[in-house]
């Protein structure tokens, strides 16, 4: 149980990070799991794999992203801020890094159908555009809760060719869609494959994800170096809700000297508030009550609405090499609008949280000077609607453009 | 009541040359669940599963969810489920049906002695596969509680072959790839697995997940050594049936696998 292993290398044996992780689903999905595993390692050794995912993420998804130092932002916390600009992907996030590598997998696994969960869509958008390329059926679970909320995503999902189903079981949101896909799954595994949207589930999909977005890190190793002189930055700052960019990004920076923050929304912070549990096949952190019920996350970010947290955080934060924090609604939207008004980039919500920690912490516990490397993980145009609804409970300004 | 041991009493009966059936009631749900145990266990059960209901349950369709949901929203508890079976006298081995959250959270020895206390006999636990449970199984055996495992269409002779070694009480052979819930037709898979259950096993093999009629139930029975019917039975009780409603069905069950 104990085994060693390199830290955000291979997992030890049954799929463990420590404590955590493992492979805890019914016996009928056991055989989808062990043949995951086994296409995976075998793809991700492949030269002609490797190729042809980095070829598709260079030219159809628009990698490498760069590395932004926001000079006027960076002025005003008296550090230097770099982003790394995951929200200039193809599709508007991260998510597109896991999908293309998920969809790849399945085409080479001989499966026609991928499944899906999405929280806010950015995951279910990704997916159903990955299943659009590779000519693949795709069907979305969607808590009904978040369907009327972001009705606008569950139309990009259904123009891209995707089937959506709203979940009207349990909360009716993200922990519900998770259910559902892994029971559309436990029925159909001959056939599809689960493109799990973050770096949980049984494993190998921790594993699976975290490889596939740990290019964030990578990229943004290298590009750090060349605007910091060589040098690392002294803090990598993510948000995190399943932890998919946090995972990408820490991989590329965990054997530096960097102080590694991940930040929960604090309606959702599962490391924090949560205790050890074992739910959606593996052994993390989870918001439950004192029989084991699970609880409902609340965040003004549907994408960190999860109950839960993948279990190489839970990891990382119990032997210390990673610190979780969290954020609130109003912080987050502060540096929402912060991160607009001062470099010009309406960032996702989700990511705002990371941004709302630093702006917190700059001249605290990050002293004068650092240099900051946030993933700015998505863009923030799926979001500008629920921010104007929330603005406008502030009054109205008058014809003349004043307050009244 | 006193516990009687799962597997010695449901061999007895196999032995005696008759087929099982294991009907499932969900805890907590509605005023009347306790009455529906008591009178699937009237109408010849041969063993009885309560389940202890849990907020995400990924391995049931949406009569055993929508059945969950209703027990948890009523305040359903395990302490509360388990202090009412221990309240009556069902005259047959109880097996408690459950997702390991639940037991993890409580603790394994903890959970395991609640069982026991309870006079329970037997934990299902559909997401603990056994390459994870050695664990629980250990805390459950110590305290006498005997842990049913499951096996699937997929699974593969080498994992078979642990299953059946490991398994106690019975062995829950899942009738097809699918959730829990009914279907028209009694899948194809069910009667293949049940045979490749009972060429490596002398443990009872019963089949459950889609077995929905007494028809379905006769029909793998030639092969199996039993059923358990789930779905349902709880559809009965989402339907307010009440206790009269599971007794009709149970019986026709009873009937379907005498004759």
């Amino acid at each position: 149980m104990t085994a060693a292993f390199e830290v955000m290398r291979e997992p030890a044996e049954r799929g463990r990070f420590g404590d955590y992780g493992g492979r805890f689903v019914p016996e009928s999905l056991v055989s989808a799991c062990e043949e995951l595993d086994r296409s995976f390692h075998k793809a991700w050794g492949d030269p002609h794999f490797r190729a042809r995912l980095d070829s598709l993420l260079r030219y159809y998804g628009g990698r490498p992203t760069p590395v932004w130092e926001c000079a006027r932002l960076g002025d005003q916390l008296g550090i230097r801020l770099l982003l790394k600009r995951e929200d200039l992907n193809h599709t508007g996030s991260h998510k597109l890094n896991n999908v293309i590598g998920q969809a790849l997998l399945a085409e080479q696994m001989g499966k026609t159908r991928l499944v899906a969960e999405t929280g806010a869509g950015q995951h279910g958008v990704a997916t159903a555009t990955a299943a659009a390329l590779f000519g693949m059926e795709c069907m979305v679970y969607m808590g009904a809760v978040d369907v009327e909320r972001q009705e606008l995503n569950v139309f990009r999902m259904r123009l891209l060719g995707a089937e959506v189903t709203a979940v009207e079981s349990g909360s009716r949101t993200l922990k519900d869609a998770i259910n559902e896909a892994l029971r559309d799954w436990v029925a159909t595994a001959a056939t599809t494959h689960y493109c799990i949207g973050s770096v949980m589930g049984p494993h190998p999909y921790p594993f699976i994800v975290r490889e596939l977005q740990r290019i964030v890190g990578e990229e943004a190793r290298s590009q750090c170096r060349e605007v910091l002189a060589g040098g690392d930055p002294d803090v990598v700052v993510c948000c995190v809700g399943g932890g998919s960019n946090a995972a990408g990004t820490f991989a590329g920076f965990v054997d530096t000297g960097a102080r590694l923050v991940g930040v929960e929304a604090a309606g959702g912070a599962a490391m924090h508030n949560g205790v050890p549990g074992v739910v959606h096949g593996m052994r993390s952190m989870f918001l439950q009550d004192e029989d084991g019920q699970i609880l409902e996350a609340e965040s003004i970010s549907a994408g960190l609405d999860y109950p839960g947290i993948g279990p190489e955080h839970a990891h990382l934060g119990k032997i210390g090499r990673a610190e979780y924090v969290d954020a609130s609604d109003d912080e987050v939207l502060a540096a929402f609008r912060l991160l607009a008004e001062t470099e010009g980039i309406i960032p996702a919500l989700e990511p705002a949280h990371a941004l709302a920690w630093v702006v917190r912490e700059a001249g605290r516990s990050i002293p004068k000077g650092s240099a900051v490397l946030l993933t700015l993980s998505g863009r923030g145009d799926k979001d500008v609607a629920l921010v104007m609804s929330r603005s406008a409970r502030q009054p109205e300004l008058d014809s003349e453009g004043r307050r009244p | 009541m006193s516990r009687t041991e799962l597997e010695r009493s449901l061999r007895r009966q196999r032995d005696a040359g008759r087929k099982l059936l294991v009907p499932y009631v969900t805890g907590g749900l509605g005023p009347d669940w306790l009455l529906a145990a008591e009178a699937a266990a009237a109408a010849g059960a041969d063993a009885l599963e309560i389940g202890l209901p849990f907020s995400d349950p990924m391995i049931d369709g949406p009569v055993i969810q929508r059945a969950s949901v209703a027990a948890l929203a009523s305040g359903a508890t395990p302490a509360g489920i388990l202090s009412a079976v221990s309240s009556v006298d069902l005259g047959i081995p109880v097996a408690v049906m459950t997702y390991y959250n639940i037991i993890a959270r409580a603790g394994h020895k903890r959970m395991a002695n609640l069982l026991a206390e309870a006079g329970v006999a037997g934990a299902i636990v559909p997401d603990l596969p056994v390459d994870e449970a050695e664990p629980w199984l250990a805390a459950a055996a110590a305290a006498g509680i005997e842990t049913v495992l499951l096996a699937a269409p997929t699974t593969t002779d080498a994992r078979l072959k642990e299953i059946v070694t490991r398994t106690r009480g019975f062995l829950y052979a899942v009738g097809l790839m699918g959730v829990t819930g009914e279907r028209a037709e009694l899948a194809s898979t069910a009667a293949d697995l049940a045979a490749r259950c009972k060429e490596v096993t002398d443990v009872p093999v019963l089949v459950g997940v889609g077995i929905s009629t007494p028809a379905q139930a006769a029909q793998v029975c030639a092969v199996a050594d039993g059923v358990v019917v789930g779905s349902a039975v709880v559809h009965r009780l989402l339907d307010g049936e009440g206790p009269e409603g599971v007794s009709r069905l149970v019986g026709e069950f009873r009937t379907a696998l005498d004759s």
